[in-house]
């Protein structure tokens, strides 16, 4: 593990892993929705609309997920300043806030039929959009300060801050009173979903869970070539510089 | 004491203060001094409220049923104004750079900043929430409870403010970093706060108690953890 902490390797470890995790993904996207589509029976209240579930819950878990493998980045960038835990905060956040832009607008789609209405200011609801909100800021954030290690840091600060949102996201449900269900797979007594439409969901979330890796070790590889680019330009520069002065001061020149 | 140092020797006291005390007495002179300090805050507070009618219409008895929104918000964005300047003077002068090496923590020198800050920029609105209470056509009652829940309230969105200060201290062109990066964080206090502010309304089911002692929570949870992350950001940012 350790030895992968090394861009270097990593570069040469995600060169491998990429095509074969983009085959798997692929592979059980399709399976995933093919079962959701064709497969899972419609629900004796809902009707087929139930089938929005499987792209809405995949991208609910994901959107936390992703916060939280953000969160565990976060120490490394400021604990060990490991330039790989920086590249992989940077790339999870757009990633996070579309899974969290999917979630919310997968949800607002099946909300219209089932409630009545697009949006309702309810606690999950609005915390998951307080999350989302969090995501664009770190994005900008990221965007904004120029040097990569101390935009690396901030943004660890600010999303170790956010992360007291994560709790409240998921205890949401249980501690108001909410429109939006509580958690009916992960709970107390074994899940309260019926085997045929569990099934397809766990396939669909196992499917969500790779694309998100596929997608992140990508743009983690985008990144840590940005960075080389970046610092080859600036010995490009520096060495352009020393030419030029170097008759005049050689004491100066590096 | 390299903090004390920046301040004018004016008091001439016979013992040397604590870096804490002459930080204190300075934040508040520069407060009150430089960019009309709390007035200003006021000035815009007011003007968001006039604004307000203008929006909605003069029916009083809609404008007296969204007061208690309409000065929490118009509190939370003159608390935002003013705080682009908590640190950023300071890091524009070198003084940061004196208090990042004073012997003092330095999440206590951050406590001490947003103290006088908030005395200068927040407590002014506390005060003034009544009367632009009053112009909103809010039930008497309920002027009480605005301005307590204003008061519980407005030091959390000054602390969670400093963090956001603090994350773009050194930036050039983050001017609409700040409210991106602080807002999703200020909204528990607005939930609680004006859940708290409208509690004192007869027509209120709700109890009044609740409200108020979650925000107080909040405030207090602030207190503790914002100068914390606050200081953790100037470390960073500074270096």
């Amino acid at each position: 593990m350790r030895n992968y902490a090394n861009p270097t390797n990593f570069l040469a470890a995600a060169r491998v892993a990429t095509p074969i995790l983009a085959t798997l993904t692929g592979a059980l996207l399709g399976v995933g929705l093919y079962l959701a589509w064709f497969v899972a029976p419609a629900d004796y209240q809902q009707g087929e609309t139930v089938r929005i579930m499987y792209l809405h819950v995949p991208a609910a878990w994901l959107s936390m997920f992703i916060y939280v493998t953000m969160t565990f980045a976060a120490l490394g960038s400021l604990v060990w300043r490991h330039p790989l835990a920086d590249a992989a905060q940077k790339a999870a956040a757009p990633l996070g806030a579309g899974f969290t832009f999917l979630c919310l607008v997968t949800g607002s789609l099946w909300g219209k039929p089932m409630w009545g209405a697009w949006w309702v200011w309810d606690a999950r609801l609005t915390s998951v959009l307080v999350l989302f909100l969090i995501y664009l800021a770190l994005v900008a954030l990221w965007r904004t300060i120029e040097d990569p290690g101390k935009a690396a840091r901030a943004a660890a600060i600010f999303t170790l801050v956010g992360a007291v949102n994560i709790p409240i996201i998921k205890f949401s449900v249980d501690w108001w009173n909410t429109l939006h269900q509580p958690a009916s797979v992960f709970r107390l007594g074994g899940p309260a979903i019926a085997g045929s439409m569990l099934w397809p969901l766990l396939v669909m979330a196992l499917a969500f869970t790779l694309l998100f890796l596929t997608l992140h070790i990508m743009a983690i590889r985008n990144e840590i070539l940005r960075r080389r680019l970046r610092r080859l330009s600036i010995q490009t520069a520096d060495a352009d510089r020393s030419e030029f002065s170097a008759p005049a001061s050689l004491g100066t020149a590096r | 004491m390299s903090v004390g140092a920046t301040a004018p020797a004016a008091e001439g006291e016979a013992a040397p203060r604590s870096p804490l005390r002459a930080l204190f007495i300075r934040e508040l002179r520069i407060g009150r001094r430089i960019g009309g300090g709390g007035s200003l805050g006021v000035v815009f507070f007011l003007m968001l409220v006039v604004l307000t009618p203008f929006a909605v219409g003069p029916d009083l008895a809609l404008l007296g049923r969204i007061a208690p929104s309409m000065l929490w918000i118009a509190a939370l964005l003159a608390t935002l104004l003013g705080l682009d300047r908590l640190f950023q003077s300071d890091h524009d002068d070198g003084s940061l750079d004196l208090l990042l090496m004073s012997k003092a923590p330095l999440e206590l020198i951050v406590l001490v900043k947003c103290l006088a800050h908030w005395l200068v920029t927040g407590l002014p609105l506390v005060a003034a929430a009544p009367f632009f209470g009053l112009m909103l056509a809010m039930p008497a009652g309920q002027l009480w409870s605005v301005a307590l829940s204003l008061m519980i309230g407005t030091p959390a969105l000054t602390l969670i403010g400093a963090i956001g200060a603090a994350l773009t201290v050194s930036l050039r062109r983050g001017g609409l970093l700040l409210p991106v990066l602080i807002l999703p964080f200020c909204a528990p206090a607005l939930i609680f706060g004006v859940a708290a502010a409208a509690a004192g309304a007869a027509v209120s089911p709700a109890p009044a108690a609740p409200p108020f002692l979650i925000l107080a929570a909040i405030s207090l949870l602030a207190l503790v953890g914002a100068p914390i992350a606050a200081a953790a950001a100037l470390r960073q940012m500074s270096e």
